[in-house]
């Protein structure tokens, strides 16, 4: 009891600490010393009545609003001891792992640098930042040559890093037995089997209704659907990001989707927002980065050829070339298990003083990184508007995707959650697969890592991010439920498949699956 | 769905078949065909054939316009000023070269502005131009307007079939007539498109003919939006590029993917309008163009020649502008059905096999069906209203016109439990 006590005022403490640095604080404290003004407020009962203010002034709202999402990425509580590593990872050997990766990562950039001899970072001359202003618009018509670029890594890179992973201390003898994995994943996190997946997620069962479901054609909106738009305008009335989040566990309307996201995800956009946003272009303008041709080049290797997202190239463009140049995004590396890759000055090799993050945001591209963005696209016109949704949904969810991480969100522990699924309720498939050469994780890995962007049709993207959203958590991403159900689902048709390649092209085109549907069948009418 | 061995199909885009006269029953024939034959061609009842007479009333842009001009004349004199003005979705046009002072007193009354001049029978983009100043259309009088044709200009048509009855692998939009005269309009060009990602898009929608007198038509629910590959700008207007979004003038583009195919289904888009503008004004928008749809086929219903045996599958192509107000570019009667995807195929596939179950050669359906396939009936000599219980997002009071374009087409779960039902009454002892 006294323990939680003084965990839970850890927790204020140090959410406080953060808040007061926000212009949420100063904006409140204006907000306090105008109100002084206002005749309720009497000197006598000065805290209470301002604290009444802000009730009916809607002010209190937006500072719940603000600690509930402190609180949705804030890292449990650790001991005051733990150092700061482990805040970012206590599993030493997955820190190893990650650390092992980043300098390969590091060196495949820098080759690249000598090889193709192009500084890693080089100032614009003014000719060419004049040019880039005017064409800002339309960057995608632009085609400079790329061929000699390559992506830093592909998906299936990291997967075979994952895949060597294995925690020192845990021997698991040479005997087979039937606690062997037969995945490709062998480090022993623990993953919620289905039980406790189905509390969890409790919202998606088959008495509740959905959007993915229940407002098909043949349903009559007066069962579900209009009442669930109905509540939806409610919640966004109130703006309260909590009731937003458990109301989007259930599907948000397209109409609202936008400014639900934003609300759960606290973005509005000030004038701040918006000046930042141009300070960022500034500095594209003014520098030209390695990275931005490895951007350059994902884009029109992804989403310029896929069908539903070419439209969008240029945002794609304006989104990304000045994410990594924001230093704000460095802040996410405090709670995830990777750290920035540090540059050094010329000639001053070593020396702490001279080194600098590259790129500025730490994140360094791979292959399909931009897909990430371009479902946003779908919802959110406006650059700076687009451009925080996007920074927001990468440091809350999409960096877990590409680290090693013992975090129940991380691909680690989501790979391990898909092939323990796959193997404790659909045994014979995995076994036959395994058999063929065709492990399944092999075919699901880069539909998790892409959050199942560019494989799911749109409208069904967007529900299943709903949920990431709503639960604040991967683990149905596409993750590895639905990849699991995904494989269940078209079962039948993988029995009969004798090679990798046959079974690659079973589940080749997942344009056509919905998504809610399976995840429930799945889920709750699967027999336990 | 079988096909009665007892019955002769004669297939799209066979070269004129002298050889084969008298045998078919339902024949998908070309205009040019057409043209020729149709005058001295005797068809027992039960035949169809896939063309009007004289559907170039409606597909010919100056005849087009003429007929819309007359048709809102008419409505204002007989209904009213508000009326007539839902005629109002075609840009200002003007024949050219006879119209050519009225369209020069229009010129001066809005200085500024673009005009596009577009061949009056031709397709794929050809010969298409934007101007903005009068010196510009001198120049091309002096050298085009009023001219024949030389005879290797007027072969394109036939040439695009070859012997083995497949079209050119450069797929075609559509087929025209070849006239001897090049006539042209001129026409206002819309400078505020809609955009999306930058892009100038224009909508292909499908309309079922089945007769004009009385009006019988129907609206397929999927379609397309066709992108431009290149971003909108007006400050480019020599690159056809940026402003013909036909896919025939795209492929052409030295920027473009052959993957990509430029195309969005109606469906996304209009998800995409719903997410940015909320659904009351995408209703909006689509009955709107309910509204093209139906006032375009009623400014021709007098003129066309109509014959029980013609029904006719137009391809509309629709613009939207800023204010999301769409307009008619213009009518197609032969819509290329070659496909440019594999999301193309299947539509155009779907397309063509719902057209046949609206023709229902095999008689099989009472007459009275409000939807068969992916085809919702529009307008049957009136409006069609939906099912009760639709929500009547329009705000019109409690009609809701019966179309569904861009809306789910789950056709095959529809024409299984029509047909069904309908083997059903058959069984029934009259």
């Amino acid at each position: 009891m006294l323990q939680e006590e003084s965990d839970l005022s850890l927790i204020i403490a140090q959410i406080v600490q953060k808040l007061k640095g926000s212009n949420l604080y100063a904006q409140l404290e204006r907000q306090a010393w105008a109100s002084l003004q206002r005749p309720e407020i009497k000197l006598e009962s000065l805290k209470e009545d301002i604290k009444e203010f802000f009730k009916i002034s809607g002010w209190e709202k937006k500072l719940q609003n603000a600690v509930y999402s402190e609180l949705s990425v804030f890292p449990l509580p650790s001991h005051p001891a733990a150092p700061p590593e482990h805040l970012k990872e206590p599993l030493v050997y997955m820190r190893k792992a990650q650390g092992s990766w980043e300098k390969r990562i590091l060196k495949s950039l820098n080759s690249m640098c000598t090889e193709l001899s192009i500084p890693l970072a080089r100032k614009r001359p003014v000719g060419e930042q004049k040019e880039l202003l005017n064409k800002w618009n339309e960057m995608g018509t632009d085609e400079p040559d790329l061929s000699l670029f390559r992506p830093v890594y592909a998906p299936k890179d990291f997967l075979e890093v994952l895949i060597n992973l294995r925690n020192p201390n845990y021997e698991n003898g040479d005997s087979l037995s039937f606690r062997t994995h037969l995945g490709l994943i062998q480090v022993p996190l623990k993953v919620k089997d289905i039980p406790e997946l189905k509390e969890f997620f409790v919202e998606l069962g088959l008495t509740t209704g959905q959007l993915g479901i229940d407002d098909s054609t043949q349903v009559p909106p007066e069962l579900f659907e209009n009442e669930h738009v109905r509540i939806g305008q409610k919640v966004l009335a109130e703006q309260d990001s909590a009731a937003a989040q458990q109301y989007v566990r259930q599907g948000s309307p397209t109409a609202l989707r936008a400014e639900l996201w934003a609300l759960i995800l606290n973005i509005s956009s000030q004038p701040e927002d918006i000046l930042y946003y141009e300070q960022l272009k500034t500095n594209v303008i003014q520098h030209d980065l390695l990275v931005d041709s490895l951007i350059y080049k994902d884009v029109k290797l992804t989403a310029s050829n896929d069908d539903y997202y070419f439209v969008f190239e240029d945002y794609l463009y304006q989104v990304l070339l000045c994410f990594s140049r924001d230093t704000s995004v460095l802040g996410h590396f405090a709670y995830s298990s990777a750290s920035p890759p540090k540059s050094y000055i010329r000639g001053k090799l070593g020396l702490e003083e001279y080194a600098v993050f590259y790129p500025p945001n730490g994140v360094i591209p791979f292959h399909g990184f931009s897909m990430y963005v371009a479902p946003l696209c779908f919802l959110y016109h406006e650059p700076s508007k687009l451009y925080q949704i996007f920074r927001e949904m990468y440091v809350r969810f999409f960096f877990r995707l590409h680290s090693i991480s013992s975090h129940p969100s991380g691909i680690v522990s989501l790979c391990l959650l898909f092939e323990t699924l796959l193997q404790t309720y659909l045994p014979q498939l995995f076994y036959h697969l395994r058999e063929i050469g065709a492990q399944p994780l092999r075919i699901s890995f880069k539909w998790m890592v892409r959050a199942f962007s560019g494989y799911l049709a749109t409208d069904q993207l967007l529900l299943l991010w709903d949920r990431i959203l709503g639960y604040n958590s991967l683990e149905i991403l596409a993750g590895k439920i639905l990849a699991a159900a995904v494989f269940a689902f078209r079962a039948v048709n993988l029995m009969e498949v004798t090679s990798l390649a046959a079974a690659e092209a079973v589940l080749a085109d997942l344009s056509t699956l919905k998504v809610m549907p399976l995840l429930q069948i799945f889920l709750f009418a699967t027999v336990t | 769905m079988s096909r009665p061995k007892n019955q002769n199909y004669k297939g799209h885009g066979l070269p004129k078949g002298k050889e084969r006269e008298g045998e078919w029953d339902f024949y998908w024939c070309d205009v040019s065909w057409l043209r020729e034959n149709f005058d001295h061609t005797y068809m027992d009842e039960h035949v169809r054939i896939s063309h009007f007479r004289n559907h170039y009333e409606l597909t010919r842009k100056n005849y087009m316009v003429k007929n819309l001009k007359r048709f809102r004349k008419q409505l204002e004199r007989e209904v009213g000023k508000l009326e007539a003005a839902k005629c109002d979705f075609f840009p200002k046009t003007f024949e050219m070269p006879c119209e050519y002072h009225l369209f020069v007193e229009e010129f001066r009354k809005n200085p500024g502005i673009t005009w596009i001049m577009k061949p009056v029978a031709r397709s794929q983009g050809k010969g298409i131009f934007l101007f903005r100043r009068l010196k510009d259309i001198m120049d091309w009088r002096k050298g085009t307007a009023g001219k024949k044709l030389t005879s290797l200009e007027a072969q394109p048509a036939r040439s695009a079939i070859n012997p083995s009855g497949s079209h050119d692998t450069r797929s075609s939009d559509d087929q025209k007539d070849e006239i001897p005269v090049e006539n042209y309009v001129a026409q206002r060009y819309i400078e505020n498109p809609y955009l999306i990602g930058g892009r100038k898009f224009d909508l292909r929608v499908y309309v079922l003919v089945m007769s004009y007198i009385p009006l019988r038509a129907w609206l397929y629910r999927d379609g397309f939006a066709r992108f431009s590959n290149t971003r909108f700008t007006l400050n480019s207007i020599d690159d056809q590029y940026v402003h013909l979004t036909n896919v025939a003038v795209q492929k052409t583009s030295p920027d473009y993917h052959p993957k990509k195919g430029c195309k969005w289904m109606l469906q996304r888009f209009r998800q995409y309008l719903a997410s940015k503008h909320g659904p009351e004004a995408v209703e909006k928008l689509f009955s709107d163009m309910d509204n093209i749809f139906v006032k375009s086929l009623q400014s021709v219903q007098k003129v066309i020649i109509s014959d029980k045996h013609c029904f006719e599958l137009y391809g509309y192509d629709i613009l939207i502008d800023q204010d999301l107000k769409p307009w008619l570019l213009e009518v197609n009667a032969s819509p290329s059905l070659t496909a440019s995807s594999q999301e193309d195929y299947e539509l155009k596939t779907c397309l063509l096999e719902d057209t046949l179950h609206v023709v229902d050669m095999e008689a099989r359906l009472t007459g009275r069906e409000k939807r068969v396939g992916g085809f919702d009936l529009m307008w049957n000599d009136g409006p069609v209203s939906r099912e009760e219980g639709a929500p009547d997002l329009s705000g019109m009071g409690n009609f809701v016109t019966n179309t569904h374009l861009g809306c789910v087409n789950d056709r095959k779960k529809q024409l299984r439990q029509l047909f069904h039902s309908l083997q059903g009454q058959k069984k029934v002892p009259s």
